[in-house]
């Protein structure tokens, strides 16, 4: 079987979850590789919510917000603009590439734009391949694991 | 009546457990006087197979401090998880990996190859690397196995409380070992399991001292670099301090000597990732809404990963590197 990426998508409320919307009402197709959550603003995601979605098994994370300066708590975005990158950071450092998170801007009239998001970041995902996170958990009965001592 | 019987196990860690437990001082009287000490390794002489001879469940209360990295740390992991009635994860790496965790950043190949045949002040001629099994003429030698991952505690076994600190600090040993004697000698009921004793809830910035303004920050430097306000939040000036990602207990005697919060006692229940929380927290101090100039700041963070996780590598959401 083909490799299908698990992609979880934190939308603002305000306008990416709109404009998500606004594509589906619009019957414009993209892949339905992404898993939508809503989130008030995409100041909300913790960097938390990105580990522990590539922890639970997704491939690749998005965030969408907002355009700068128009966020509806007016500086929510660009708290999530100063996390991203410092999170990518660490996701590098944390050995997964940090093209699988990526953040974007889509306002609520841009479901254009969204489906061009989702469409162009299923294949990036797809081309990085399935994330496979090795020696998570502990195996007791691993070879290394016991010895008589 | 018999005493209740106590014991103190180190597995991968510096001893710096036992030394404050050592640290608390006379009260350390109190303690061999309530219990009888059977099995502590780093202060008496005692087998293995003397634990292994023990009824189940015939010790009270077990420390076990150290993270679990060998096969001899999980096998001791698990006789004394089934020697003991309350076993306590003492000490951030038995809580959550804390500095040999830092060992999860690589991998057991590596560790080995650059150990064994890379570090600059080797002498290994004959590029020996140590063998779980040895044939020699008188029979075979056997070592503990090296893990590829370093585990806390509470992976590999169930941990019925914590004490946090790289080390639990004296007066909070006291105050917990104090409370568990309290606790058996009146037949009180014991706290829910998975407690932390010895600390409080809150983050390490509850207890400093330090005045805290609005923070604005165009650049991060490291504490050798500067010389500090000793009485203006660290963050404030620039410095990377885990304050904010960090339990409180330990009186933030790092911060009132001007080094900055290292993260030591660990997450606080409130969250669920130091490293994480972290990014949230410089983030937000970070002064800039422009794109290149957020990316500038942010690499003057010197080594994100290892001082986020200093502390916490293995406990935390993605346990390693993935390498």
């Amino acid at each position: 079987m083909s490799f299908e990426p698990r992609i979880v998508g934190f939308l603002c409320n305000w306008c990416s979850y709109t404009g998500a919307d606004l594509a589906g009402t619009a019957r414009m197709h993209y892949p339905p590789n992404v898993t939508s959550i809503r989130v008030m603003c995409s100041g909300r995601v913790d960097p938390a919510f990105i580990l522990d979605a590539f922890r639970r098994g997704a491939d690749g994370v998005l965030i969408c917000g907002c355009h700068p300066g128009d966020c509806h708590y007016i500086e929510g975005n660009y708290k999530c603009m100063r996390r991203m990158p410092l999170t990518q950071l660490l996701l590098q450092q944390l050995g997964i590439d940090r093209n699988r998170m990526r953040l974007e801007w889509v306002s609520a009239s841009e479901g254009g734009r969204f489906q061009e998001v989702i469409t162009e970041f299923t294949e990036q995902i797809r081309a990085l391949g399935p994330l496979k996170l090795h020696d998570y958990n502990f195996d007791p009965n691993a070879e290394e694991v016991h010895q008589h001592v | 009546m018999s005493k209740p019987k106590l014991a103190i196990y180190w597995a991968s860690s510096c001893g710096g457990c036992d030394i404050s437990i050592l640290d608390i001082e006379e009260k350390i009287l109190a303690v061999v006087d309530f219990f009888d000490l059977v099995f502590w390794p780093c202060a008496m002489d005692i087998k293995y197979d003397d634990v292994r001879a023990m009824e189940d469940k015939s010790i009270t209360l077990t420390l076990f401090n150290g993270a679990i990295r060998t096969s001899e740390n999980y096998e001791l992991a698990e006789l004394l998880r089934q020697k003991s009635v309350v076993l306590v994860a003492f000490g951030s790496c038995a809580g959550e990996g804390c500095i040999p965790a830092l060992a999860n950043f690589f991998n057991k190949d590596s560790i080995l190859d650059y150990v064994y045949h890379k570090s600059p002040s080797l002498a290994n001629g004959g590029g020996v690397e140590p063998q779980p099994e040895v044939q020699v003429p008188e029979g075979t030698i056997t070592i503990p196995k090296f893990w590829n991952t370093v585990r806390s505690l509470d992976q590999v076994v169930e941990v019925d409380y914590y004490i946090p600190g790289c080390p639990p600090q004296s007066d909070q040993i006291v105050n917990a070992v104090m409370a568990v004697i309290d606790i058996l000698q009146n037949n009180k009921p014991l706290p829910p399991k998975g407690t932390v004793l010895g600390a409080t809830d809150k983050s390490c910035c509850d207890e400093c001292p330090r005045e805290r303004n609005i923070k604005k920050i165009k650049a991060f430097t490291r504490p050798f670099a500067k010389v500090t306000d000793p009485n203006l939040c660290l963050m404030e000036q620039g410095i990377v301090c885990l304050g904010p990602a960090t339990r409180s207990g330990c009186g933030a005697k790092c911060v009132k000597a001007g080094m900055p919060c290292r993260g030591c006692y660990g997450l606080p229940s409130n969250i669920n990732d130091q490293g994480a929380k972290m990014v949230s927290a410089l983030a937000s101090v970070i002064d800039s809404t422009d794109p290149e100039e957020i990316e500038q700041i942010i690499n003057t963070i010197p080594d994100p990963l290892g001082t986020f996780y200093r502390f916490s590598m293995a406990g935390s959401l993605l346990r390693r590197v993935q390498v």
